[in-house]
């Protein structure tokens, strides 16, 4: 995942990553792609875990807003898996093609062929890799489906440049073309603002 | 002794003999500025840190003195602490208008032989920034791995990154701001007005302890939480009942008393009248038409800002707004708000998050 992502990197290029996490994805593209990077996180571990890396992150709830970032001040601005944890999807994703040139967002596929089994045959609430929380305790309260996410974009003025298809350890799979919203477990965007 | 203090440590003194020009445009003399230093200045002499004092600190910042009393951060600088004088360089010092041994208002005037009082010219955060400089000079150390500060301390951090970026390689900003709120001002102006008032101000043989005091009490409730004074006083008694007067009846009118009279026996009524002003004025971003991200422009320093959540004197907000700027600005920056019940003061206090987040900070280079 994080190589498919460093593809979308121009070298040198300014990113921020929302949610960072430990800081895993900015300390490889700093590596890979000699970027300059800053991600946002609020888990106090995974800052520090940044810190380790030498990665710059800044304490900030992404559902608290961005207003704080310039217009177009990034290059890249990428989400990765947790647009769907969000309170406001759609207002993240205005902000975030607003803030960067081109944003970079993963999400996990809900249509997933595995997905829909599980409740329709199994009558329960789906629990896969790419989305392993038990529904009472998960952090992802607005789950889509490519469909959906797509629509988003066209309803909040977000142009799609790119999609990759992947299973959900990140590796792009080419049979999921014939059925993409069925057999994709993640797919990863690149977008920007429409003009 | 336990093996994470420095046990006895020295103050040493740097004489500068030649003229200093203040940025009010008044002059030194001359100056002298005592200061300490713990830990060993490695072969490359790449470990060198800075740690700048806030309004009533001093040089003496960790281990024990001549009267074997602990520095004001002993509990995070030492041998295996958050900043650990196995590895660095530490030094701390005693800024200009101190009152505990460098050059300030208990000074002799060369010019009338007479203490300077209430004639010690002002100073600012950029004066101090340049003396440290010359002791810098002084100590033979080519730049600062780190030049660290909490509160006015942090303002001094800041200011090194912006006057001397060739000078500093990373500064920790704690607890601080880019300039201070019309609210903290007033504190300020009502702490200075608390001395100014007092019948012994300027008086001949008499020092102004009761304004000092009161002065003291006043900074004492704003660098706690409402919480914090919940918890510690709540509204318990001294004794069980009320008895109709003024007297020292709630505890916690006792503990700030007690602050009060213990502070004003220790500091110089001057010095606090001084330091208020160097807060006040503080605003690197003026000489910028107030635009803080062009004030950083030539900011090279990687920078760690820190907050504490429950501090309304230098709230986090104050902080993320240093952040953005150095965001603005295409800086390193790292942010981090830190979850504390102890109002401002607890930029003094250790815990494993502020620990751990500085000691990596300073220790890690990709």
């Amino acid at each position: 995942m994080n190589k498919l992502i460093g593809n979308f990197i121009q070298p040198e290029a300014r990113v921020l990553d929302l949610g960072c996490g430990d800081g895993s994805l900015l300390a490889f593209l700093r590596k890979n792609n000699q970027v300059r990077g800053l991600g946002l996180e609020i888990d106090h571990q995974k800052i520090q875990d940044c810190l380790q890396k030498d990665v710059n992150v800044v304490d900030q709830d992404i559902d608290s807003g961005l207003s704080n970032f310039q217009d177009q001040s990034f290059d890249a601005v990428i989400m990765s898996q947790s647009i769907q944890a969000l309170r406001k999807p759609e207002v993240a994703l205005e902000e975030i093609t607003r803030i960067g040139k081109e944003a970079i967002i993963s999400i996990p596929n809900f249509a997933n062929w595995r997905c829909r089994l599980q409740l329709i045959l199994g009558g329960t609430m789906p629990v896969s890799s790419a989305l392993p929380h038990d529904w009472y305790s998960t952090p992802n309260i607005h789950l889509c489906s490519l469909k959906d996410f797509e629509r988003l974009c066209v309803a909040h003025g977000a142009e799609i440049l790119e999609r990759r298809l992947l299973s959900f350890d990140g590796q792009e799979q080419t049979f999921m073309k014939a059925a993409p919203n069925l057999l994709t477990e993640i797919a990863l965007y690149r977008v920007k603002a429409r003009n | 002794m336990s093996s994470n203090s420095l046990g006895q440590v020295e103050t040493k003194r740097f004489i500068h003999k030649d003229t200093f020009a203040l940025k009010s445009g008044k002059t030194l003399q001359g100056f002298e500025m005592v200061y300490q230093t713990y830990g060993e200045l490695n072969e490359a002499k790449d470990n060198a840190i800075l740690i700048c004092h806030a309004l009533s600190g001093n040089h003496h910042v960790a281990g024990l003195n001549e009267e074997d009393k602990k520095g004001w951060w002993d509990d995070m600088v030492g041998p295996n602490k958050a900043f650990d004088t196995n590895k660095y360089f530490i030094v701390g010092c005693n800024n200009l208008g101190g009152c505990h041994g460098s050059t300030g208002p208990n000074s002799i005037n060369p010019e009338n032989n007479l203490a300077y009082g209430s004639s010690f010219p002002m100073v600012t955060v950029g004066d101090w920034v340049k003396s440290q400089n010359l002791l810098r000079t002084h100590l033979g150390l080519p730049y600062w791995y780190a030049v660290i500060g909490g509160s006015l301390g942090g303002m001094q951090a800041l200011q090194w990154s912006i006057d001397y970026p060739d000078l500093v390689k990373k500064i920790v900003v704690i607890a601080a701001a880019a300039k201070l709120s019309a609210q903290n001002i007033a504190f300020n102006e009502i702490a200075r007005q608390a001395i100014l008032a007092d019948p012994n101000y300027n008086s001949e043989d008499k020092l102004p302890k009761t304004g000092l005091g009161l002065a003291r009490m006043l900074g004492h409730i704003t660098y706690l939480s409402d919480d914090a004074m919940r918890e510690k006083f709540g509204r318990d008694m001294k004794k069980d009942e009320v008895n109709f007067s003024y007297d020292v009846e709630f505890e916690v009118e006792s503990y700030l008393r007690y602050q009060g009279e213990s502070f004003s026996n220790r500091f110089d009524a001057h010095t606090y009248l001084l330091m208020t002003k160097v807060l006040d004025y503080f605003d690197p971003a003026e000489a910028y038409e107030g635009d803080l991200s062009k004030t950083l422009k030539t900011v090279t320093a990687k920078t760690l800002l820190i907050a504490f959540s429950s501090d309304w004197r230098f709230s986090p907000e104050r902080s993320r707004e240093l952040a953005n700027a150095f965001i603005e600005a295409k800086k390193d920056v790292s942010f981090l708000e830190i979850d504390s019940p102890h109002g401002h003061d607890a930029f003094l206090m250790p815990s494993e998050t502020y620990d751990n987040a500085v000691q990596t900070f300073l220790e890690k280079n990709e």
